[in-house]
Parts: structure tokens; sequence; C-alpha cells
């Protein structure tokens, strides 16, 4: 079978509130019951505004954050079961480009030792064999090799993240998770960025989960593409059959918002009502209906369920 | 509130008991009271005998069964050195104590409170760099060493007071002024921090655009606001004078206080007389830290309890 | 990308290589009189404490009855040999300041080895792990911090009996609260931070995380911590060996010469003023030292005060 990742069920409650001898008052249902597939090879990308969970999604698929319940399954193996070794183990093969780079890196660290530090957690190379390495990654990422003893607050916000994407890179993963890579890259070189990571993708067979909130970057990099709103997995199809054909009122709305190069493509842009709902308190049945114009009143009972429409387009709405 | 109160008292007889415990049990099982106690040349048999009469031949749970009883009673059994009930000598000496304290904390408040005042008013100045400098040097230098400069200079040179004793006023000023030194440059210091951090804030700037005049300002809005930090600092360090820091001052001027009470008890190495020092440190100090967090909750209509 | 990337990278605003800060740090120094004095200071007694031997102008220990509490050169009496007078036992004042020095910075500094590194290892834990590891270790820091030094140390020397190094045993047991709360407070501060996610991501151990990331990045404020509490175990053993429950004759600390020369007070004030000086000099500097720390190593502080 070529599916990498399996999520089933994925759910993730924070707790909030509450004082030191009381239990929390109240939840964040930051991911609340998500279910997908993501197939090897592929890059498969997950839209939606702030606050609706993508990041918490990927963060949880790594188990940098535990999930509250929900399975994840790496090539047919459970990953939730593991205990910290293990789990350890498996990083090698699971990494994360991180939104902002410069956060990510140890401030006193060069960038070889960022890039190295990997390598040497897992015992995988040292002298000479690891310099060697280093400076491979580097050229893969199209730095120099002088790059190598700089720090790296001295580097630009493109070069910052070529760092990044190496360091993820030194393991020889086969899955990374790229949370926004580049909405901190400097506008004009996003684009090489992006060329990067898809000539990567190419060279070493990687499968990759992009999140975005950037409609446009997702057109560009994605094969199959999913919506997630306030926890909820809307709707997730084939690029273009999802661009092509949004069922779901919020997709609709989100691409809608795309702007198109072609004057004569041009359409109305869909201007979503009201505000965004509380992941603590979601409202009833379906999520979205408080701002959507075709809600009937079964959209404030009853929770739509994501079923394919025909041809792997789920949709989790009762009206479309 | 009521039930966190109660928590807290509770919280607070554990605390008392379980240090009570502790000092009972590290004395009994380290020290060696009797060796002070007998002169060098005393003979095993004298030892022995001096053992038995104090009860410390007994076995440890023994003397601790019998420890805790009397503790729940406040029986803390009689000084070995004073031959009174123990904790009797201790109540006795702490109202001398309070004295003292009570009067440095007026003194340095007095002195520090507009100090730090002004110098928040002019940061950066020449005189709040002094006054800034005076606090720190206030706050460094050893109390007891201040304490003898005075006896030096006021005592022996000029006459003025009296080197060391207890009964009027004239005995008073100096061990005053001595244990006056480091509260005062803490409370400048926390005075100046306070009030400067409230002057910078946006709501000061409002009410200066509303025309109100400095004094207004100054008093019903900044000092108000700046007052809370500066009572809990004065409240805590108050409270820990009261426990045993005044100790030093009082050996200089041989001040008849719990102080140095204190340090005729280790002295002497009366346990029965350490251990009613010690629950009464106890309660002190577990009593400011519950006034404070208390405090904290009066000051500000944010927290709840 | 590589040609905009060097154009940045020169450009004016990367002054932040490690030659640069500690040039500009030192610029800073230069301009600030006061720090620098008090840098200079704590060094000359680091130096003389250091080089004793060396340079005391007499044996401390070594006095002759015919000197005995000769005043300082100045005054007249005095004698230029003993340049700050002798003590009862003819012993110069001078030469004892300094090998007192060495005593009383070698507890100094031997505490706060132990007690900092005791303290900070237990903040790291306690703030990296937090839970119930978090509740118990900062529930002990509480409970201990709130009984004053001064008794926790008596208490102390009381069962083990006076000395150096039961007084280094008191004074390290007391001091380790104040490192680990510091550590804990620098290590929440980091724990959710990007770095700290990203080295699970590559799937750092954790103590590889703790030690090899979070440590080295917030041992600046760690080591203003550290000179404060040096300065601090130096006024307490000062007030120890005053009170005779710290070192004991015939080695010299500042305190205890200060305390043996108390009962000449009337006729040699030299005896408890030098030494005291010098506590109260190196006291005071170490914390403007501290200070000048601080504001370097957190530029936010630097603009704040």
């Amino acid at each position: 079978m070529n599916e990498l990742i399996v999520v089933d069920k994925l759910v993730k409650y924070f707790p909030t509130g509450g004082g030191f001898l009381a239990g929390p008052k109240q939840y964040v249902r930051a991911v609340d019951d998500i279910s997908f597939v993501i197939r090897k090879g592929e890059t498969f990308g997950l839209v939606g505004e702030s606050g609706c969970g993508k990041t918490t999604t990927g963060r949880l698929i790594l188990r940098l954050i535990e999930p509250t319940s929900g399975k994840i399954f790496y090539n047919g193996q459970d990953i939730t079961k593991l205990n910290e070794a293990q789990m350890r183990q498996m990083r090698r093969k699971m990494q994360l480009i991180f939104q902002d780079a410069f956060s990510s890196f140890d401030p006193r660290n060069t960038v070889f030792d960022i890039i190295a530090e990997p390598l040497r957690v897992h015992n995988l190379a040292s002298g000479a064999e690891l310099c060697e390495r280093v400076a491979e990654l580097l050229v893969t990422v199209g730095l120099e090799q002088r790059h190598a003893a700089e720090y790296p607050h001295t580097l630009s916000s493109g070069q910052k993240q070529c760092v990044g994407i190496a360091r993820a890179l030194s393991l020889n993963p086969e899955f990374i998770v790229a949370d926004e890579p580049i909405s901190a890259v400097d506008v004009s070189v996003r684009a090489q960025v992006l060329n990067l990571m898809k000539d990567l993708q190419d060279k070493f067979g990687l499968t990759y989960l992009f999140i975005s909130h950037d409609m446009s970057v997702i057109k560009f990099l994605s094969d199959r593409v999913g919506v997630m709103y306030v926890g909820k997995l809307v709707e997730y199809a084939e690029k273009r059959e999802l661009f092509k054909h949004p069922m779901h009122p919020y997709s609709q709305a989100l691409l809608a918002a795309v702007p198109v190069e072609d004057p004569s493509e041009r359409h109305e842009r869909q201007i979503l009502e009201g505000d965004v709902p509380s992941p603590i308190n979601p409202p009833s049945g379906c999520r979205f209906h408080t701002r959507c114009s075709y809600a009937k009143p079964i959209c404030a009972e009853e929770e739509p369920l994501l079923e394919d429409r025909g041809g792997g387009h789920y949709v989790a709405c009762h009206v479309f | 509130m009521l039930r966190y109160v109660t928590l807290r008292l509770g919280y607070c007889v554990l605390v008392i008991i379980g240090v009570s415990l502790l000092v009972f049990v590290i004395t009994h099982l380290v020290g060696n009271p009797v060796d002070i106690m007998l002169p060098l040349q005393a003979t095993e048999e004298e030892r022995a005998q001096l053992e038995h009469q104090l009860g410390l031949d007994r076995p440890l749970l023994v003397q601790l069964k019998e420890f805790m009883s009397g503790l729940v009673r406040l029986d803390f059994g009689l000084s070995w050195w004073q031959k009174e009930p123990a904790l009797a000598i201790v109540l006795e000496r702490m109202p001398a104590t309070f004295q003292l304290v009570l009067w440095s904390f007026l003194v340095a408040g007095v002195i520090a409170i507009p100090l730090g005042i002004i110098a928040a008013y002019h940061p950066g100045s020449t005189l709040d760099r002094i006054l800034t400098a005076a606090a720190l040097t206030g706050i460094c230098v050893p109390t007891f060493w201040v304490g003898l400069m005075l006896v030096t200079v006021f005592a022996v040179r000029l006459g003025w007071f009296y080197t060391s004793g207890y009964g009027t006023v004239r005995h008073m000023v100096l061990p005053v002024l001595a244990l006056s030194i480091v509260p005062m440059g803490r409370i400048a210091q926390i005075m100046r921090f306070s009030m400067l951090d409230q002057l910078n804030k946006q709501y000061i700037t409002t009410a200066r655009a509303k025309g109100l005049d400095e004094k207004t300002v100054i008093f019903k809005h900044a000092l108000k606001n700046a007052a809370p930090a500066v009572i809990t600092t004065i409240g805590v360090d108050l409270g820990r004078m009261l426990a045993g820091i005044s100790s030093p001052v009082e050996h200089v001027f041989a001040w008849p206080g719990f102080g140095s009470l204190i340090l005729d008890t280790i002295q002497h190495q009366d346990f029965p007389l350490l251990q009613a020092c010690v629950f009464v440190v106890a309660i002190i100090v577990t009593m400011i830290n519950l006034l404070t967090d208390l405090s904290y909750g009066l000051f500000d209509p944010r927290i709840k309890y | 990308m590589m040609q905009r990337a060097s154009a940045k990278s020169t450009g004016a605003y990367a002054p932040a290589s490690a030659k640069n800060r500690a040039a500009e740090s030192l610029r800073r120094l230069w301009k600030d009189k006061v720090t620098l004095v008090s840098l200079l200071f704590v060094l000359l007694v680091i130096f003389s404490a250091l080089a004793a031997p060396v340079i005391s102008p007499h044996d401390p220990t070594k006095g002759s009855i015919t000197n005995r509490l000769k005043p300082p050169f100045w005054v007249e009496g005095g004698d230029p040999r003993f340049i700050l007078g002798t003590d009862q036992q003819g012993r110069d004042v001078l030469s004892r300041i300094i090998w007192g020095g060495r005593v009383s910075l070698t507890v100094g500094f031997v505490c706060v080895a132990i007690s900092g590194a005791f303290g900070t290892l237990l903040g790291l834990i306690s703030g990296y792990f937090g839970k119930w590891v978090d509740t118990l270790i900062m529930r002990i820091v509480d409970i201990q911090s709130s009984f004053p030094g001064l008794l926790v140390a008596l208490t102390f020397v009381m069962v083990l009996g006076p000395g150096m190094w039961n007084l280094i045993a008191a004074l390290t047991f007391n001091g380790w609260m104040v490192h680990a709360r510091m550590a804990r407070s620098q290590v929440l501060s980091m724990r959710e931070t990007t770095m700290v996610e990203a080295a699970r991501a590559i799937g750092c151990p954790t103590s590889r995380t703790l030690f090899g990331h979070i440590f080295p990045n917030i041992i600046s404020p760690l080591i203003t911590t550290y000179v404060l509490e040096i300065a601090r175990i130096i006024g307490a053993e000062a007030t120890m060996s005053f009170l005779g429950y710290g070192i004991q004759p015939p080695q010299s600390s500042w305190g205890l010469m200060i305390g043996e020369g108390r009962v000449y007070i009337a006729q040699a004030w030299w005896l408890v003023t030098f030494p005291g000086v010098a506590i109260a000099l190196t006291i005071l500097c170490l914390n403007l030292v501290g200070n000048w720390v601080r504001t370097e190593l957190d530029p936010l502080h630097r603009t704040r005060h």
C-alpha cells in the first residue's frame, strides 16, 4: 500500500482556565476528530485560517504534542503506542520545517552545528564524515560552504530557512511536515524556497504535509489539499478537483479569495459574515453554519460527516 | 476565600509541626549538649548522670513522643539553663524585640519612603543617583558593624548615648538606628522602583492630561498603586526581623530581646529553649507568608480566592 | 539569493559578534567610573587574598606583647611598621585583614560553587519537567526560604559546632534556593520556545536539550546571581564569625576580628573599624559589579533602569 501516514480520529483538547487545585474549567478543541491519509511521495496541503488547528495537526502527527485520543499510523505502524525512546528513533524518518527558522535555532550554534546536530544526536556520523555530510547538505539547499561557520543571525530569511531545510534533510527522512515554511521568508525569495522544496521532493522521494493559509502556495505545491475549519477537516480532494469544484461553502469562500492573474477569469469574492467561532465553545452541529449562507435547520443540529462524493473527493456538509 | 484561609492555616500548622520535629530529631541525633554543659574534666559518671537527668539517655522515639505530647499543649518543658518553662521565657523576651524592631521600621519608613518617591520622581538625576547609592550602601553594610561604629562615635567618643542596656529612650536610640539601616535601604529601593514603574504607566499620563495637579497624581494615583509592593516588602522584612535577624544588634547592645535569647540558647545548648524559639519563629514566619499572600488579594481586585 | 545575502550580512546592523560585544561592554564600563572602580576593588581583594603570603607585611598569627594595641600610623603613638595598628596580641591589623580576606573569600566562593551548582540543577529540573517535581521542589524552596538564614545557620552550628567547614556547610545548606528559583524561571521562559521544540523534533534526548541547549543560553543571568550571592555569603560569614560561631581562632576572618576587637572598643577603635570597612566595601563593590553584569547581559534591563 502506498499510504504513508494514516490519521484516524485524531483529537487534541487543550485544558484551560481553572485554578491550581480545581481542574481545568474548559477545553480548547484544537483538533476535533479528524481522519485522513497521506500517500507516499505526495504533497498533502493543509489549509485553513489561523487557529483552525492545522499547525496542531502537524505537531500531533510528529507526536511533538500528545494526542488526547486517536491513532496515527506510519507505514502501517501505530506510532501513538511508541515510548519515548522508540519515538526518538522514529523521528529519523519524520522531520519538521518550522515557520520561523531562526527561533528554532540555538542562537549559540553555528550553521554547521545546527545542521550537524541531528547526526550527532543519533550518532550517525562524526569527524571527517560529519563534515562531508554537512558540506553535501549545504550544497543541496543552495548555500555556500563558507556559511557553515556563520551564526544564523547573520543570514537572510531565505538562507535561514534553507538551513532549517538542510537540518530536516540531514537524517534522510521520508516524511516532512512543513509548517508555513515561507511565511517568515522575504516575499521576493519565497519562490526560490518553494522551488527548492519541490526539487528536493523529486530528488529524494519525500512526502510532505504542507501547512499554509496561503491558497496560491498550496495550489503550486500540493497534490491533494485538505481544508480545516475550527478543528475539523471539512473537505479534502485532489488539488485540481478541489480548485475546480470546491463543494464546502467554506472552501468556496477560501478559493474565491485567491488572486487570479487573468482578468477574464476573475470572479466575485465571497465575503463571509461574522467572526470565526471560538474553539472553546464551537457552534453546535456543523461548525460553519453560523457563517454559512446556505445553512439549513439540520446544519445547526447535526454534525456532518466526511463523505466521499466520488473520486476521492471528501466533503462534510449537509447541503452540498 | 474562607476555604482558602482555612487550607492555608492547616498548611501553616503542618509546617510548624514539621519544622519543630525536624529540629528536635536533628539536635537529638547529632547534638552534644552534655559535653558543652560539663566542664572538660568531667568524668563518664557525671556525664551519664547529667544525661539521665535531662532525659537524654532514653530511646529517641520515647523522647519524641514526650515532645509531641508537650507540643500540642504548648509545653516545651523547662529550660535547662534557666529552669523555667521554656515558652514563657521566650514570650517574656518578645516585647523587647518588638519594641526595637517596630521603632526601627518606623524610622526606616519615615526616611526611606519620601526619599524613594523623590528619587523616582527625578530618575537619573544626581539626587537620584546619590539616593540609590546610599540605599545600596545601607543594604550592603553589615548591621552589627554599623552598631559598633555608632557606639564608637556616639557613645564612646561623644558620650551622647549608652553603649548598651535597656530601659530608657537614650538606650534605644543607637540600636534602633543601627537596625534601621538595612530596612531603610530596602524600602527606599522598592519605593523608588515601584513608584517609577507606576509613573511610567499610561494612566498617569492620562491623569496629567486631564489636568490633575501633580500632588493628586502622585499621592492619589501613583502612590496608591505603588503601595502594595512596598507594604509587602515591609511586612516580610519586619517579620523576619522579629524572627531572629535582630540578633546581632541585640548582641552588640546587650538588648534583652528574642534575638539575644536565641544566641544564649545556642551558647548553652539548651534544647527545650531552642524548641520553644523554633516554634515561635515558625509561627511568625508562616503567618507572614499567609498575610502577604492574602494581602495580594486585598490590593489587586483581579485576584480571587 | 546569495548576493543579496552578502550585502545584508555585512550591513550596519550586524554588530553582534562576540568580539564586538565584548569591546562595547568594556567601552561602557570605562564610562561608568563607579562600576569600574568597584570591579578594580574586587579584583584587588581577590588578588590580595591569593597573594597573601607574599604581600602581607607581617605574620598575621604572631605578635609580641610589646606591640600591643598600637593605633594606625597616622595617629599619635602609631608605628609606621603597622599601618593600621595592632591588636590585643600585638598582631598587625593590615596583615590580618589581608589573610582574613582569604578566608572570607574562600567561604564565599566555596559556598556559592556548591549551592549554586546544586540549586541550579534543581531549578533546571524543576522548570523543565514541571508538574509534581516542580511543585515539590518549589514548595521546599518556599518553606526553606521563609526561615531567616541567620537562624538556620545558628541552629546548624549549634548542632555541629563552630568552625569554617561547618559554617560553609550551614551557608551552603541555606543558599541553594535562590539559584533554584533563578534557574527555574529562566528555564520556564525557554521551555516553550521553538528552539526546544526543534530539539525534540530532531530526536534530542532530554539531557542534551536541557544541558546542551537551554543551560548555555540561560547562564548569563545566573552569573549575576552567583556574584550577588558571594557578596551575601561574605556578609553572613562576617556576622556568624562576629558572634563567635563562624571562623575560629587562630584563623582570622574579618568578622572574627571585629568580634575579638569589640572588647577594646573604647581604647582601640581601629580593631573594629578597619575589618568592617573591608567587609562593607567588598560587599558593596561585589553588588555593584553584579548589577553591572546584569545590565550587560540583559539589554532589556539596561533601558529600564
